[in-house]
C-alpha cells in the first residue's frame, strides 16, 4: 500500500498521471482508517459509502480532463464542527448527536470543486473549546507518536488521522491555536490563515471574531495548496475578505536570503519546556545559516493574552451557542414543564462541563455590572496587543516562536486544571486576537519521542512569508512518520 | 506555578467569591441548570478564572478603543437575490418534534 505516506499533492499528481486511481486512493485510506481507529479514534463518522461513489465521479471527471486541479481525487478528512450536507455533524456534542446539514460549509464546498473526496468527520474537543480532543462527547483521540498522550486539540482529530496516515490530509479550525497547537503534538504542518481569508460560513461558531478554518497536511506544500483551494470571497459570510495575493504556492521558495525574523524574548521565558527551547531555537539557526537575519525582540504583553482571549472567547461563545435549545435541531431533554425549563435541562443534559463551563463564564462577563470591567476591558487589552504586533511587524517580515511551551501532555492531566490547560495555549491566542496568520510545523522529537512545533506568524494578509521561511526550514530536514502511521 | 504565585490566584480568588444568587443569575442568562454539585464547582471554577483575568487590570488601557473585530467593517451589503434552496423538509428532519411542517415546542401562552 503505502500510497497514504505520500502527501496530498504527491498523491494528487499520481491519480492525475493515471497511475493511481480515486477508488484506490479512497480504499487506501479506508483501509488504514479500520486498521487504526481502535488505537487512535480520529473519526467521529467515516462515510465508507459516499466516499466510495464519490471517487467513482471523481475518477470520471479527471479522466475528462474537467478535473485538472493538484488536489483531485485526493481523499479528506474534515472537522466535525464543518457542515457536510447530509452527512452527521457533531461537533464532538452530545447536543449535535443527530445533526444533519442541510448544506456544506463553503471551505469544504470549495475542496470538492477542487475533486476531493470526504472521507469522514475527525473528532474534536467539544464545540472546539479544549486543547486535548479529550472533551469530546465521542471519546478521546489518541495520539498516533504514543496513545498514552493526547493528540491536543481542538483539530485532534484531523491532526492524528494525518499523523498515522489514515488520511492524506484534512481541515481543521483555529480559535486559539486549535489547528497550530495539535499539528505541534501531532508532528503534522497546520496554517491558521489571516482572519477573514477563509470562509466561516457552515462553520459552527464558537467565537466569530477568532474562527479561523485552515489546512493540516505532513508539509508546507500541502497547506499551501490546500490553502489555496479553500480560499475564497464569500457574500455568505460578511466578514469574509476579497483578496488577491492567494496564490500561497508561488511562495514554495527555499530562499531566506535577507528575510527579517524576529524571536520574542517572551516566548523563550518561564514554562517552556528546555527541550522544546532547544529545537526552537536550533531551527531558528538554520534559518540564519541560510540567509534571514534572525534577532530575538520584546513582543510585550504575551502574559496578558490568555486572560483577554479567555473573556472574549467565553462571551462570543455564550452568544453563538444560545442556538441549541432543543427546539430546531439537536437534543431534547425528554422530560420538562414548560419552555424554559425545556431549554435549560436539554442545554444542560447535551453541553459538557468545558461547554458549559465557558458559557457561564461568558454570561457572566457579559452582564451588566461586569461587562465594562471584565468584557470592554479584554477588548481593549485585544487592540493593545494587536499595536504589539504591529510594532513588530515594522521591524520584521515573521515571528518565530514555539507552538506550544511543552510536547503533548499525558491523556487525563490536563482536564482536572482547566487553567493548566489555558495556560498551554499562551504561544497561541494572541495570533487569534490579533487575526494574524501562522503556521505550526515540526521541528525535532523530544526525549520522550513526542514531536515539537515550531510556529511561525505573519502580518496580516502576508502569509506568503510564512510559507516561505517554513517551507525553507522544512527542506533542512526530513518527514518523521509517527509509528502509528508506519504500522 | 510558584508557591507565591499561587498565593496570589488564592488571594485573588477569594476576593471573587461568588454569591449563590450571582451563580443563579448566571444560570438565567446562560439558560443552563446545574444541580448544587455542579454548581458549587462552576462558582469555584469561575473564581480561580475571574482571579486570574485579573491580571488585565495591571494594564492601564485609558484611551484605548475596545477592539470587537480585526478589521473595521461595517454594514457588508449583498444583492438581495432570491434562490431556489428549499431545504423545508431537511430541515425539519433535524428538529426533535415536528407536526405539519412546524417545530413542535411547549405551550408558551396561557389561555
Amino acid at each position: 500500500m503505502k500510497l497514504l505516506s505520500l502527501t496530498a499533492v504527491a498523491l494528487g499528481t499520481k491519480i492525475r498521471n493515471g497511475e493511481v486511481t480515486a477508488k484506490e486512493a479512497v480504499l487506501a485510506s479506508l483501509e488504514a482508517i479500520e486498521a487504526k481507529e481502535e488505537q487512535i479514534h480520529s473519526f467521529v463518522t467515516v462515510d465508507r459509502e459516499g466516499a466510495l461513489k464519490r471517487a467513482g465521479e471523481v475518477q470520471k471527471k479527471i479522466e475528462a480532463g474537467t478535473l485538472t486541479g493538484p488536489l483531485a481525487g485526493v481523499p479528506v478528512a474534515v472537522k466535525d464542527n464543518l457542515c457536510t450536507q447530509g452527512m452527521l455533524t457533531t461537533c464532538g456534542s452530545k447536543m449535535l448527536y443527530n445533526f444533519i446539514p442541510t448544506y456544506t460549509a463553503e471551505a469544504v464546498q470549495n475542496l470538492e470543486r477542487a475533486g476531493a473526496i470526504i472521507l469522514g468527520k475527525t473528532n474534536m474537543d467539544e464545540f472546539a473549546m479544549g486543547s486535548t480532543t479529550e472533551t469530546s462527547a465521542y471519546g478521546a483521540t489518541r495520539n498516533p507518536w504514543n496513545t498514552e498522550y493526547v493528540p491536543g486539540g481542538s483539530s485532534g482529530g484531523s491532526c492524528a488521522a494525518v499523523a498515522a496516515e489514515e488520511a492524506p490530509y484534512a481541515l481543521g479550525s483555529d480559535t486559539g491555536g486549535s489547528i497550530r497547537q495539535p499539528s505541534a503534538f501531532c508532528g503534522v504542518t497546520g496554517i491558521k490563515p489571516t482572519y477573514g481569508t477563509v470562509s466561516r460560513y457552515g462553520l459552527v461558531a464558537y467565537a466569530s471574531s477568532l474562527d479561523q478554518i485552515g489546512p493540516i497536511a505532513k508539509d508546507v506544500t500541502d497547506c499551501a495548496v490546500i490553502l489555496e483551494a479553500i480560499t475564497s470571497h464569500d457574500q455568505k459570510d460578511s466578514t469574509s475578505i476579497q483578496r488577491t495575493d492567494v496564490d500561497f504556492s508561488t511562495a514554495l521558495v527555499d530562499d531566506v536570503k535577507g528575510m527579517k525574523i524576529g524571536i520574542p524574548r517572551d516566548y523563550l521565558g518561564e514554562g517552556l519546556d528546555a527541550e522544546v527551547r532547544q529545537a526552537v531555537l536550533a531551527a531558528a539557526k538554520k534559518l540564519e545559516e541560510k540567509g534571514a537575519l534572525v534577532e530575538e525582540f520584546d513582543l510585550s504583553l504575551t502574559e496578558y493574552a490568555i486572560p483577554a482571549y479567555y473573556v472574549i472567547a467565553a462571551a462570543e461563545a455564550s452568544s453563538n451557542l444560545e442556538r441549541f435549545d432543543g427546539v430546531k435541531y439537536g437534543y431534547r431533554t425528554k422530560a420538562y414543564e414548560g419552555l424554559h425549563n425545556m431549554y435549560k435541562k436539554s442545554r444542560s443534559e447535551g453541553f459538557g462541563a468545558e461547554v458549559k463551563r465557558r458559557i457561564m463564564l461568558g454570561s457572566f462577563v457579559l452582564s451588566s455590572g461586569y461587562y465594562d470591567a471584565y468584557y470592554l476591558k479584554a477588548l481593549r487589552t485585544r487592540a493593545m496587543i494587536r499595536q504589539a504586533f504591529d510594532k513588530a511587524f515594522a521591524e520584521y517580515d515573521v515571528i518565530l516562536g514555539p507552538a506550544a511551551p511543552t510536547t503533548a501532555p499525558r491523556l487525563g492531566d490536563s482536564l482536572s486544571d482547566p487553567l493548566k490547560m489555558y495556560l498551554g495555549d499562551i504561544y497561541t491566542v494572541s495570533v487569534n486576537l490579533a487575526g494574524l496568520p501562522g503556521v505550526s510545523l515540526p521541528c525535532g522529537l523530544d526525549q520522550k519521542g513526542l514531536p515539537i512545533g515550531l510556529q511561525m506568524i505573519g502580518d496580516c494578509f502576508q502569509e506568503k512569508k510564512i510559507i516561505r521561511a517554513a517551507y525553507a526550514y522544512e527542506q533542512t530536514r526530513t518527514y518523521q512518520r509517527s509509528p502509528l502511521a508506519e504500522q | 506555578m510558584k508557591q507565591s504565585q499561587s498565593k496570589r490566584l488564592a488571594e485573588q480568588t477569594e476576593k471573587h467569591k461568588i454569591s449563590d444568587e450571582t451563580m443563579e443569575y448566571v444560570g438565567i442568562l446562560a439558560k443552563l441548570e446545574l444541580s448544587a454539585q455542579e454548581q458549587k464547582e462552576a462558582s469555584e471554577d469561575m473564581e480561580r478564572m475571574l482571579a486570574y483575568i485579573d491580571k488585565l487590570n495591571e494594564l492601564d488601557t485609558s484611551g484605548i478603543e475596545p477592539m470587537s473585530h480585526i478589521f473595521s467593517v461595517n454594514n457588508v451589503f449583498r444583492e438581495d437575490i432570491v434562490k431556489e434552496q428549499d431545504g423545508g423538509e431537511d430541515t425539519l428532519a433535524n428538529a426533535p418534534e415536528q407536526r405539519n411542517r412546524a417545530f413542535v415546542v411547549p405551550k408558551t401562552v396561557d389561555q
